[in-house]
């Protein structure tokens, strides 16, 4: 845990040294402090608010993953299954397509839109509205709903060249491109998200002993499915709408996270964020020096460099199982 | 059940021949098949009979196969693209399309079966020498398709917005094209593969009563697992070469056959593979006449059919429980 800190830190100086205009740690403090006015611009003006956003994004997917996959059980789950990349794709597609807007800052309160309603659909078809729902369904549901919107989704953009022309820088997902004013708002749904995350770790604890045990031990239930739902759209909806669809942070970080720190939720979700926010901030740095002076969208890094990372650990060690 | 589903995937392709831009009737279609009549040659023989004949085909391998991973991995959403076969035949392509310029579609689908083959072959290596073995195929699978995923995303920003494009379409999958080579290609994998799947359905439902008793009635679990991992790329591969990489058909059509007829544990293979035809014949229709003129590909419409047509049962199931 200490090493993961330790890590996080290292990758957040890091993520404000590396790129087109390299900087020393010292120009980079003078920098943070005002003190230079080159180094102010590029740090302040780029690299800052940069890492603030891959440190909120990251820590979310992780978080979300931890808790989705808790509550279906399922080790496949991730956001995109709740439908809630759909939704804000579809989303975004419509806003591109129908409405002409192309800036990051205008469809994001599209995509936030889109995600809540693809969520809420999802969690409406897979929990039955008395019986105990079963994980099973609510992955079917998703994946059901989320396939439906991809079609959607292709269809417009097969139709719409423009459309398709923005929309893939989109689909990526990146960290540039988007200021802190831009995703002001998002801000706040992130953070009430990840307090809300620390207060599910208990009932999460006592579900995963199973629904009979669970209740036994005094867990409310449905209570418990309902608020991880609302957590997961608040997490992961609006770090999809901030910066696009960033794939396998939501599904891979919790896995890390079992194996460091084991299964008690109340050391496993936080250690989901961070390991989120080191991945993410680790992709966006890599991204920035594989191609220097070019960047490649982070999206696209996340999954280059966490696979190997994956597949390593599944090997090496017996993976924490649900 | 299979067979009332197998006789509305006929009845669906008499519609689609029906409806066309020149309507033929089933008694029409039946003389040009037995030769009396060479009036529709052009429409029926060249053109309508092929592409419904490919749609049959390949939906039933691609319900096979999600039938016989979603019992090998326990998982419902086992499909190809869990093993990583989906995106190394989507990353496999992509490098034929854009990097070395191939245009003709039998070579880029040779490309997409190798990248999968070769993704699904490391999968399989990767996750070998364990007790439980499916749950590693799984996390393994995942890991390497976001890698591969990633190579994907990375190679479509970086070409051309036709290029791109016009990749994108062809990683939809479509029946557009479909020829009587096609129809062969298809046929003859299916009259192979077939038989092996159900003799493998037959093993894995073994499997599923748990390791020990599988183990102890007779079943070599390595051999089980290799197989159907082996038989199910070589259905993926088939309905890739005949059609191009049509998504959510083995995702959904053993799902949906196993609500249809209440085996929940495990769909049977021949269930799936009637279910597979009719979702991607009726997909094939809406496609081809809802949308006016423009012919949109199959597989956009697949995602949209499978995914209400799913929610819709899991609605209703939702509803009978109240």
């Amino acid at each position: 845990m200490l090493l993961a800190i330790g890590a996080l830190l290292a990758a957040c100086l890091a993520s404000l040294m590396v790129g087109a205009n390299p900087l020393s740690p010292a120009q980079v403090w003078a920098g943070l402090l005002g003190q230079e006015q080159e180094a102010m611009d590029v740090v302040r003006g780029g690299r800052l608010p940069r890492t603030v956003l891959g440190l909120l994004i990251g820590s979310a997917l992780g978080a979300a993953g931890a808790v989705m996959q808790s509550i279906t059980r399922n080790p496949l789950a991730d956001p995109q299954l709740l439908g809630v990349n759909g939704g804000a794709a579809a989303a975004v597609v419509t806003a591109i397509s129908v409405f002409g807007i192309t800036q990051p800052g205008g469809y994001i309160w599209f995509a936030l839109i889109g995600a809540a309603c693809a969520a809420v659909l999802v969690y409406l078809l897979g929990t039955g509205r008395r019986s105990a729902s079963n994980p099973v369904r609510l992955l079917l549901a998703g994946a059901a709903v989320q396939a439906a919107l991809q079609s959607y989704v292709v269809a417009t953009m097969l139709a719409d060249p423009t459309a398709y022309y923005s929309f893939r820088y989109w689909d990526i997902g990146a960290l540039t491109g988007r200021t802190l004013e831009d995703i002001g708002p998002v801000v706040w749904f992130l953070a009430a998200g990840l307090l809300g995350m620390m207060l599910l770790a208990r009932p999460l604890n006592a579900l995963s002993l199973g629904e009979e045990a669970g209740r036994a031990l005094g867990a409310n239930i449905p209570g418990t499915r309902t608020a991880s739902a609302v957590v997961i759209v608040l997490l992961c909806g609006s770090a999809t709408a901030a910066v696009g669809p960033i794939a396998f942070v939501g599904l891979a970080v919790p896995h890390l996270a079992r194996l460091t720190v084991g299964v008690d939720h109340r050391t496993m979700l936080p250690a989901s964020a961070l390991l989120g926010a080191l991945l993410l901030i680790t992709a966006d740095v890599v991204g920035r020096v594989i191609a220097w002076p070019q960047e490649i969208g982070v999206g696209i890094i996340t999954g280059i460099v966490g696979a190997p990372v994956l597949v390593w650990l599944v090997r090496a060690r017996k993976v924490g199982r649900l | 059940m299979t067979l009332a589903l197998a006789c509305c995937a006929v009845l669906i392709v008499f519609a689609t021949l029906g409806t066309g831009p020149l309507p033929v009737n089933p008694s029409e279609v039946l003389d040009t098949v037995l030769r009396r009549t060479d009036e529709f040659d052009f429409v029926v023989l060249d053109i309508g009979l092929p592409r419904a004949c490919v749609a049959l085909l390949v939906g039933a391998g691609l319900g096979a196969a999600g039938s016989l991973l979603q019992a090998l991995t326990r998982n419902p959403l086992g499909s190809p693209d869990v093993i990583g076969f989906d995106s190394g035949a989507a990353a496999g392509a992509l490098v034929a399309m854009l990097t070395l310029g191939v245009s003709d579609r039998t070579e880029t689908a040779v490309f997409a079966i190798a990248g999968g083959g070769v993704a699904a072959l490391v999968v399989f290596l990767l996750s070998s020498g364990a007790r439980d073995t499916g749950y590693r195929i799984i996390l393994i699978g995942i890991g390497l398709g976001a890698l591969l995923d990633s190579v994907s995303a990375y190679l479509l920003t970086r070409s051309g917005v036709r290029e791109s494009m016009e990749a994108t379409r062809w990683l939809v999958g479509s029946l557009n094209s479909s020829d009587w080579p096609d129809v062969i290609v298809a046929g003859l994998g299916l009259l192979i593969l077939l038989p092996a799947a159900i003799a493998l359905g037959r093993q894995l439902r073994l499997v599923l009563l748990g390791p020990e008793v599988a183990s102890a009635l007779g079943v070599r679990l390595g051999f089980v697992t290799g197989a159907t991992l082996a038989v199910s790329v070589a259905l993926s591969a088939v309905a890739v070469l005949a059609a191009g990489p049509i998504s959510f058909v083995a995702l959904a059509a053993p799902q949906l056959a196993a609500r249809l007829v209440g085996q929940r544990r495990m769909p049977s293979v021949v269930a799936s593979a009637a279910m597979g035809s009719l979702l991607l014949t009726a997909s094939d229709l809406i496609g081809s006449r809802a949308f006016g003129d423009s012919d949109l590909p199959v597989g956009v419409i697949t995602g949209g059919v499978g995914g209400v047509y799913l929610a819709w049962l899991l609605s209703r199931e939702w509803r009978r429980r109240m």
